[in-house]
């Protein structure tokens, strides 16, 4: 029941284009063996999205997916990358148990089968609690000003407490990341399978 | 404008990034299959948001992008710190949960 | 005056208390003056307590006091509250009197005992507790003193406790106190479903009113009847009593004659609107106490321990007073339980006279002529001996006619009872006689010790200290064996005061309750307001009567015992029967049956709690290590493991919504 209107116009074709982008992006993300192609793919991906967000007239968060993930989240992706050096696959280790694969197919499909009957076959949208959300409507002309208008007055408290996890995840990050200065750990207590390799110096 | 290939297209990248999260041994990788999957419910939310003519949606949208770059940072510190000791090890060498 | 109900029990708990404390520094004779004080004090609080309930008009003779709530647990609500009604103050007289004089008759006779001021911590704290158990207005009360005096005569019986016999006999009569004390508690709660209170005031009103009948009343008097029997050693109860006689003298008279065993009677007395609804309840009681007289009588005819005879005498005349109470004459009941504390505890104190004079040998056979050489103890034990074989004027004789009189009246099987009754005056005049003519008259046996092959010197039940330091006849290491030349003595004055009180008392008891003449009825006028019903005693010619042949019977017994005995006319040994001396086998058959059968019943039930019950407890803990053992492979330690998992349920809660969409 897919209610496609055969006018083929540019709209759709720019939402079937992003589409193809992000699909490849994403099968490149799972399938591909460098763990570089897998963060660039990621981009790939990333962007096509924002490109669909544009198609909904979302501008304001099309810019904040270019520039923080594509721009920030995946730049530190690379940059891990290229510090721990694991740019060799781990796809020479056999998978130990052989039922995990099929059983990942499973479940992806049985998800998406899900979602789809959903969407396909649902004739009244009801939200979970029955009651209609009313943060607001949308205005296209101006939608940075009317997420920033209901951030700031309804979503506040949410808002603060982001600030705050942001907070926490940066001093959380430097606190993980820093040098060890006490000796390494117990070999006796937790075993290492391979021979510990030397510090990668920063 | 009708949803129901966006909708249908976030479904089809949330069940690839599933999958690719319990596939791939990498945990880099696992963790960007994470992102995939929650770029997969940002366009879910964009779309009611459209349909349902409600802002919302794309707040949510917001906090979700927050929370994942916050969460990024964390995961990486962590998977950084792990890593430095163990270079090559994959998600099923650290079994140090184990009850 | 109520305000002051509360002195009565105080003042021995007082004295418990000051002798736990500082018994052992106030030692020997001083913690014995001071317990008997204190329970001197008690009798005097009584005696207020009874001058001022004589000055109130007859339905009002009724004080209460409750101190605060003991126990308040929803509609239950339980006071430590007293009630001095006729019956309790009558019970308090002779408790504490009696007490008072056995108290001091123990200083002497325990002197020189190294466990002296223990010995008073427990009496006063047995005076105490009867003391409770006969004020308390409510059963629990009553029950707190139940268990008190048993603990006590627990304490008391093997209080020498050294010799293992002692212990045993203590045990014993704990255990088989408790049978019957299942009895007490079952009828407790019995009474407190019927009645919704277990006041002594309430549970009365209510069983006069009616709410307490049929069957629940049968009931209700058949518990508490059980009780007494454990309490006041009847059959099938009463094994524990001759055993008893291990604890010293004094204790035997207080607790074995006096009072604890008459706490079953109070009881039954207390609760006597109920027994009146309680149909053929009564009649077990009567008949269960007469056959008990008689078949105690039987046994104390061949016994050869001067106590044990006692013991078997008071069994017996405990049986009387329950045949009085199951033909309703409860007056009669109270009437000889008073004499029979005057003359019983006069003849063990005597008993224990005699015993202290010769070396704590109580056999029988080793006496003779002791008349001589103790010629107090004699006299008083004449007057008991009398009393009880019912010989009048003693006390004995008015209060056991009544009784036999009233059981003549009680319908069709009255006349059996009376009989039963008949014959056990008979036994117990004989057995009686014996007991004084083996004791105080004839030829000196203990000289023949040694020549006599027959005569063996017997230790008694050992003690495991020195006899009383004023017998200076004892010249060699071994006090308690008796040797041919030993000189019997008569007892210091604080063990003979006490029976020729106790003596004129047992002479002089009858005129509480005098027959023929309405005027002279003052016991049973005094107990009026307490009894809600009363059988009705044969009038003149028939109650004259009845008691000539009482007499009669009671001079035969007398008389045939001396032509046994005296005149040596009649082999003893044709009398002396095994069956009696050995308490017709009933003892010796318990012990069979705990130690066989009931051992394989006891070892079943210690097997069933070893392995099922414990074994459940055991076993749900096992199962709940085996199932966390098991579970605890899931917790793998792999990342993909769980994700799988999350991802799984994810599925799950997807097709769950699925469901609940409309098409």
């Amino acid at each position: 029941m897919l209610a496609v209107s055969f006018s083929f116009g540019i709209e759709q074709a720019v939402w079937v284009v992003a589409s193809i982008i992000c699909l490849l992006g994403a099968v490149g993300v799972v399938a591909l063996r460098n763990p570089v192609h897998n963060a660039l793919s990621l981009v790939a991906t990333l962007f096509g999205v924002a490109v669909i967000f544009i198609a909904q007239g979302a501008y304001f968060l099309a810019a904040i997916q270019v520039m923080v993930y594509a721009g920030a989240i995946v730049v530190l992706f690379l940059f891990v990358i290229m510090l721990l050096g694991v740019d060799r696959t781990e796809e020479d280790i056999a998978e130990q148990n052989w039922w995990r694969r099929p059983l990942a197919g499973l479940v992806g499909a049985g998800l998406l089968g899900g979602v789809l009957i959903a969407v396909l076959l649902a004739s009244n949208a009801k939200t979970v609690t029955g009651k209609p959300s009313t943060s607001g409507a949308l205005d296209p002309s101006d939608d940075i000003g009317t997420i920033g208008r209901v951030l700031f007055t309804r979503y506040i408290w949410a808002f603060e407490i982001t600030a705050v996890l942001l907070t926490v995840a940066v001093i959380g990050a430097v606190v993980l990341a820093r040098k060890q200065t006490r000796g390494p750990i117990d070999l006796a207590e937790f075993p290492l399978d391979e021979p510990e390799a030397e510090e990668v110096a920063l | 404008m009708n949803q129901q290939p966006t909708l249908i297209l976030g479904a089809l990248i949330f069940a690839i990034g599933a999958v690719g999260l319990l596939v791939r041994r990498n945990p880099l990788v696992m963790f960007m299959c994470v992102e995939l999957m929650l770029n997969a419910v940002n366009l879910t939310f964009v779309s009611f948001s459209r349909s349902l003519n409600d802002v919302g949606g794309q707040v949510v949208v917001f906090f979700v992008l927050v929370v994942a770059a916050a969460e990024v940072v964390v995961g990486l510190a962590i998977i950084l710190s792990i890593m430095r000791r163990r270079p090559n090890a994959t998600a099923d060498d650290l079994t140090m949960l184990k009850g | 005056m109520q305000h002051a109900l509360w002195l009565i029990p105080a003042l021995p708990l007082v004295g418990f208390l000051l002798l736990v404390v500082g018994g052992r520094k106030l030692g020997d004779p001083r913690s014995g003056i001071l317990a008997t004080a204190m329970v001197a004090g008690s009798f005097l609080a009584t005696v207020a307590v009874f001058v001022d309930l004589l000055g109130k008009p007859a339905e009002e003779r009724a004080l209460t006091q409750t101190l605060f709530t003991w126990l308040p647990s929803g509609n239950l609500k339980i006071g430590m509250g007293f009630l001095a009604d006729p019956l309790s103050v009558t019970m308090c007289l002779f408790v504490t009197g009696v007490g008072a004089l056995i108290h001091l008759y123990a200083i002497g006779y325990m002197k020189g005992d190294p466990k002296f001021s223990k010995f008073f911590l427990y009496l006063n704290l047995f005076v105490f507790s009867m003391l409770m158990l006969v004020l308390g207005d409510n059963l629990l009360l009553t029950f707190l003193g139940w268990e008190g005096v048993g603990a006590c005569s627990y304490f008391l019986i093997s209080f020498w406790h050294t010799d293992p016999a002692n212990a045993t006999a203590g045990k014993k009569a704990f255990v088989t106190n408790r049978i019957g004390d299942w009895g007490f508690m079952v009828g407790t709660f019995l009474t407190w479903t019927t009645v919704g209170s277990i006041n002594y005031l309430d549970i009365n009103a209510a069983a006069t009113a009616g709410t307490i009948a049929g069957a629940t009343a049968i009931a209700i008097g058949v518990l508490f009847f059980v009780a007494a029997t454990g309490k006041s050693a009847q059959l099938p109860l009463f094994v524990w009593l001759p055993d008893a006689m291990a604890g010293p003298t004094p204790v035997s008279a207080l607790i074995h004659a006096a009072t604890m065993v008459t706490s079953g009677v109070y009881l039954l007395v207390r609760l006597n609107p109920v027994l009146l609804s309680a149909g053929w309840a009564n009649d077990l009681i009567a008949w269960v106490g007469a056959i008990t007289a008689l078949v105690a009588a039987t046994v104390a005819i061949s016994q050869n321990d001067i106590k044990k005879v006692l013991a078997y005498s008071t069994v017996s005349q405990l049986g009387y007073l329950f045949l009085a109470i199951g033909t309703g004459n409860y007056v009669a009941a109270i009437f000889h339980m008073v004499t029979h504390a005057f003359f019983k505890a006069l003849l063990f104190l005597g008993s224990g006279s005699v015993i202290h004079g010769m070396s704590h040998d109580q056999d029988m056979r080793h006496y003779g002529n002791l008349k001589k050489y103790m010629p107090i103890t004699a006299g008083t034990f004449i007057i008991g001996w009398l009393s009880i074989a019912g010989v009048p004027p003693f006390s004995g004789f008015w209060s056991k006619d009544e009784i036999l009189a009233g059981a003549y009246n009680f319908g069709s099987a009255g006349k059996v009872l009376w009989f039963i009754g008949l014959i056990t005056a008979l036994l117990t005049a004989f057995y009686m006689t014996r007991q004084v003519i083996m004791t105080f008259f004839g030829e000196e046996k203990w000289r023949n010790i040694g020549t006599d092959a027959d005569l063996v010197p017997v230790t008694a039940h050992a003690h495991a200290d020195s006899d009383g330091g004023t017998d200076s006849a004892d010249a060699h290491d071994d006090h308690h064996v008796l040797t041919p030349d030993h000189t019997p003595h008569e007892s210091p004055w604080t063990m003979t005061v006490p029976l020729i009180v106790l003596g004129g008392l047992a002479l002089v008891g009858g005129v509480l309750n005098l027959p023929f003449v309405d005027k002279f009825e003052l016991l049973k006028r005094w107990l009026e307001p307490t009894l809600a019903g009363e059988q009705e005693l044969p009038h003149g010619a028939t109650l004259f009567g009845l008691a000539v042949v009482a007499v009669v019977v009671g001079l035969v017994g007398i008389g045939f015992a001396g032509l046994v005995y005296n005149r040596k006319r009649i082999d003893p040994a044709l009398i002396e029967r095994e069956e009696f001396a050995k308490g017709w086998w009933i003892d010796s058959s318990y012990a069979w049956f705990m130690g066989g059968p009931g051992r394989v019943f006891f070892d079943g039930v210690a097997w069933f709690d070893g392995h099922v019950i414990d074994g459940a407890v055991n076993g749900a803990a096992t199962l709940v290590r085996g199932a966390g053992l098991r579970l605890k492979r899931v917790q793998n330690g792999q990342v993909r493991s769980y994700a799988m998992g999350i991802a799984a349920g994810a599925v799950l809660l997807v097709g769950f919504f699925v469901t609940r969409m409309g098409f």
